[in-house]
């Protein structure tokens, strides 16, 4: 198969997950109790009856799921993902102010989990058996099983209250009126304890996958030929060992995408971190279906175009991987 | 007699303690104050929760605020005068009041409010405004508000939000007006920016009504998501007030012993809040009196106050706070923590225990605010369960919450209610048969009590003009009511703000920190 045909019928599927993602979460979202019309009233202290059965009627809320689920399809067919009843803003516009921070702060989360986790856990198979492997795994094996939130609060009491080197929460200091430089830099010291507390589990889970993967391949045949063979250590490490080794890790690594966004909802949440994941909270517990459905889109997107590049970075792994295998 | 006699030596210290620091107000500063859950608006005339009218009620003001001991303070209305009929309001407006941009506030903008956006969109205004026949602005100062019988209670529902009518010139729409996001008050501090999920930003008004006020430069709203993260921020000097329900109780009284930090118990005195435990009388057996008087003496209510709430909250066996002045604690029956009466009563009801020491089994709904109320319903299923009531809790957020209230389909279920400065809007709501199987709101009567002379002693009482007679019929809807304890009324709930004490003048009237904060000062 030709590489645009594979694309293409890559492509195809991932369409055809995301309208599944909608339909289910829209049928959920409705089936889980109380509605928009609920919170609104809820909001008032005193309401009758009557109330609650005109706002239930201004929000389209008194017609059945599937017609509601028909107004909702024939909308999203023209692109248009509806209002936030709660902000009375286009939904979309509400999700682009939030997305860049979760962007921000996964992707850096992500970055540091996989670098530090290659580089540890291949370190660790090296020297399979030592004290320096013990201390590494065991490092391993302690954030994996430390709570996320647990990590932030002691993170934030270290650093921030007692040394006070950093702050405890937000993306900026409030009030500052930083620009430029000093706003990236400002940026960048708010930015590393939730990218660190929240990379530090995935780190874990990395360090293990490549200290066990590497173990594999270095038992394979094919390192034994090559070492037969004579080939520098380096050589042979790079070119043989990592390479073959890395296949697991990108698997596991694309699937963790989706757990990675998850996870940044309770880090968000413990650093005041202004992303989507709060923002999908909140639009929970506000039972703003239309916000909550966007967020899901886009969260859905993100992941299915992750396990995209994955495929494409197999190939490139390994060249014995065929297209559309 | 004494506890007349402390809060009579309490306001005069108050009282002394405003005056002399009136003489020293310094003007400037920043103050940074935290707002959660964040907001969904900013605009108080479409949103009544919490955190709206924390940050919307220094933008946005009513015709009148209350003082601590429930006083109607000129704010819109400079002056007022009640007729003595009880059915004339007529309110005279300040004139040298601007929108914040820059038209004249007016007796139209105060029409508009009250004849078109507030019923629209409000359901407690638009109860309120029922008792109104006529809504008159004989000219631009002055505006009339003719009641259909006698109300004594609309006095205290001025503190409402009056809107920029020129801004809604040809919406019919409120709810989705565009004007909606805009923000225009009157009030001491201007919306400045909001940066979504991280503050929101006020700036001082420099052409606010008041003489010299505000004093603060600008305030900034911090969102701060996480109760500890919110604790953090309050000890390291990052935020200068925590407000009820910022931080836990538990956490409280330990932030109480900082350093310079203050706590005070003060700025409750309107909204009178209440702890209740509902009890569907609509169902087996909760509709026999005897089984609900049982649960009420099965819970220890002083534990729920001293352990649950760290000692925050009073003792209470009737609909009224402490606070109201209709409260008549002769009146009530009191409810006192005695298993052994409890099971007596329930023995008389004939719910005799089975095998396993079980009488019957009831479906808890707790209320999702947090910490301390999941307690307190873990704590109620233990209470209970030493006299043979078996209790389920069952888990629900916000809106599952609401919905099983409100539609009857629970049989305990935790809230806590405003009882309001007046019973008749606060309430009477509460106690006054409801038709159907939906009663409106959790501040309703999601008990389904039903006694029609309950029902005639609130509308009675609610529009009864002589100030003697109206408290003696309340205190026999009190009588009846604690009587039949168609809930239990778990606390008088203390809700303590803690602030740094260079902050001044933070709690100035019965609003609290809901109040314009035109005079909070900061301390050099």
């Amino acid at each position: 198969m030709d590489r645009i045909g594979f694309l293409t019928g890559r492509a195809a599927r991932a369409i055809v997950i995301l309208l599944g993602v909608i339909v289910l979460n829209f049928v959920l979202l409705r089936l889980a109790p109380g509605d928009p019309a609920s919170v609104l009233a809820g909001d008032q202290g005193a309401a009758d009856a009557a109330f609650v059965e005109e706002l239930r009627h201004d929000l389209g809320l008194d017609r059945s799921i599937p017609e509601q689920l028909w107004v909702y399809a024939r909308s999203l067919a023209q692109l248009d993902f509806g209002q936030s009843y709660r902000e009375q803003r286009p939904v979309v516009d509400i999700v682009a102010e939030r997305l860049p921070a979760t962007l921000l702060l996964t992707l850096t989360a992500f970055g540091f989990a996989l670098a530090a986790g290659i580089a540890l856990g291949s370190t660790a198979a090296r020297h399979a058996g030592s004290l320096l492997d013990t201390i590494l795994t065991g490092i391993s094996v302690m954030f994996f099983a430390m709570p996320l939130f647990w990590i932030g609060l002691m993170a934030i009491l270290f650093f921030s209250v007692w040394l006070d080197w950093l702050p405890s929460y937000g993306m900026a200091t409030v009030g500052a009126g930083h620009s430029g430089l000093s706003h990236v830099a400002d940026i960048a010291l708010h930015l590393l304890l939730p990218a660190l507390t929240l990379g530090l589990f995935y780190m874990a889970i990395y360090m293990r996958v490549t200290r066990a993967s590497v173990l594999d391949v270095l038992d394979r045949d094919f390192v034994s030929t090559a070492r037969a063979k004579g080939l520098k250590p380096g050589l042979i490490w790079r070119r043989h060992v990592l390479r073959n080794a890395l296949l697991p890790i990108i698997t596991f690594a694309s699937l963790q995408a989706g757990h990675l966004i998850g996870g940044s909802i309770l880090i968000e949440t413990v650093f005041a971190w202004p992303g989507i994941g709060r923002l999908a909270f909140d639009a929970l517990m506000q039972r703003d279906y239309n916000l909550l459905l966007a967020i899901f889109f886009i969260t859905s997107a993100i992941v299915v175009a992750i396990n995209l590049v994955a495929d494409i970075l197999y190939v490139a792994a390994d060249p014995r991987i065929k297209l559309g295998a | 007699m004494s506890r007349f006699l402390r809060s009579l030596a309490l306001s005069v210290v108050l009282s002394l303690s405003a005056w002399s620091s009136a003489l020293a107000q310094e003007a400037g500063g920043t103050l940074n104050l935290i707002v959660q859950p964040e907001p969904p608006t900013l605009n108080v005339g479409v949103n009544r929760l919490g955190p709206t009218t924390y940050v919307g009620n220094k933008i946005y003001e009513g015709l009148l605020t209350y003082s601590a001991d429930l006083k109607p303070v000129p704010r819109l209305a400079e002056s007022w005068t009640v007729s003595d009929d009880g059915l004339v309001y007529t309110f005279n407006l300040r004139r040298n009041v601007k929108w914040h941009d820059g038209q004249a506030f007016t007796a139209k903008d105060v029409v508009f409010s009250f004849e078109k956006f507030l019923p629209a969109l409000q359901a407690r205004s638009r109860l309120n405004l029922a008792e109104v026949k006529e809504i008159a602005a004989p000219d631009d100062h002055t505006v009339v508000f003719t009641l259909k019988a006698p109300f004594p209670a609309f006095i205290f529902v001025h503190n409402t939000a009056v809107l920029p009518a020129h801004l809604y010139e040809g919406v019919t729409d409120f709810r989705n007006a565009e004007a909606n996001t805009k923000f225009v008050g009157t009030g001491p501090f201007k919306f400045a920016e909001w940066n979504k999920g991280s503050f929101i930003h006020l700036v001082k008004n420099p052409d606010y009504w008041g003489d010299g006020k505000p004093y603060l430069d600008d305030i900034f709203f911090h969102v701060i998501p996480d109760a500890n993260s919110r604790a953090i921020a309050f000890e390291t000097g990052q935020v200068d007030v925590l407000r009820a329900g910022d931080v836990e109780n538990f956490d409280i009284r330990r932030l109480a012993e900082l350093d310079g930090v203050e706590l005070t118990e003060a700025g409750w005195e309107v909204l009178q809040p209440v702890g209740y435990i509902h009890l569907n009388n609509r169902h087996k057996p909760l509709d026999d009196v005897r089984v609900r008087q049982a649960i009420a003496h099965a819970i220890d209510r002083q534990f729920i106050i001293d352990t649950i709430f760290a000692g925050f909250g009073h003792e209470t066996n009737g609909p009224l706070s402490r606070l109201s002045r209709f409260k008549d604690t002769a009146a009530e029956t009191k409810y006192e923590y005695d298993p052994a009466k409890a099971n007596a009563l329930l023995d008389e009801a004939g719910l005799k225990p089975d095998a396993n020491g079980v009488r019957f089994a009831v479906k808890l709904v707790p209320l999702p605010y947090g910490e301390l109320w999941q307690r307190q319903a873990e704590y109620t299923r233990e209470a209970l369960a030493a006299v043979g009531i078996k209790v389920e809790l069952v888990a629900a957020d916000v809106p599952g919450w609401f919905k099983r209230l409100t539609s009857f389909d629970y049989d305990l279920g935790q809230n806590f209610v405003y009882t309001t400065a007046d019973p008749a809007v606060g309430i009477s709501y509460a106690y006054t048969t409801v038709e159907g199987d939906n009663a409106g709101t959790t501040g309703g009567n999601v008990n389904g009590y039903s006694n029609p002379e309950v029902d005639r002693l609130l509308v009675e009482a609610g529009h009864e003009n002589d100030a003697e007679k109206r408290k003696a019929l309340y205190s026999q809807a009190q009588k009846i009511i604690s009587a039949e304890v168609p809930l239990i009324w778990t606390h008088d709930i203390v809700f303590p703000t803690l602030y740094r004490g260079k902050v001044r003048n933070l709690i100035t009237t019965g609003f609290g920190t809901d109040e314009n904060f035109a005079d909070v000062w900061l301390a050099k």
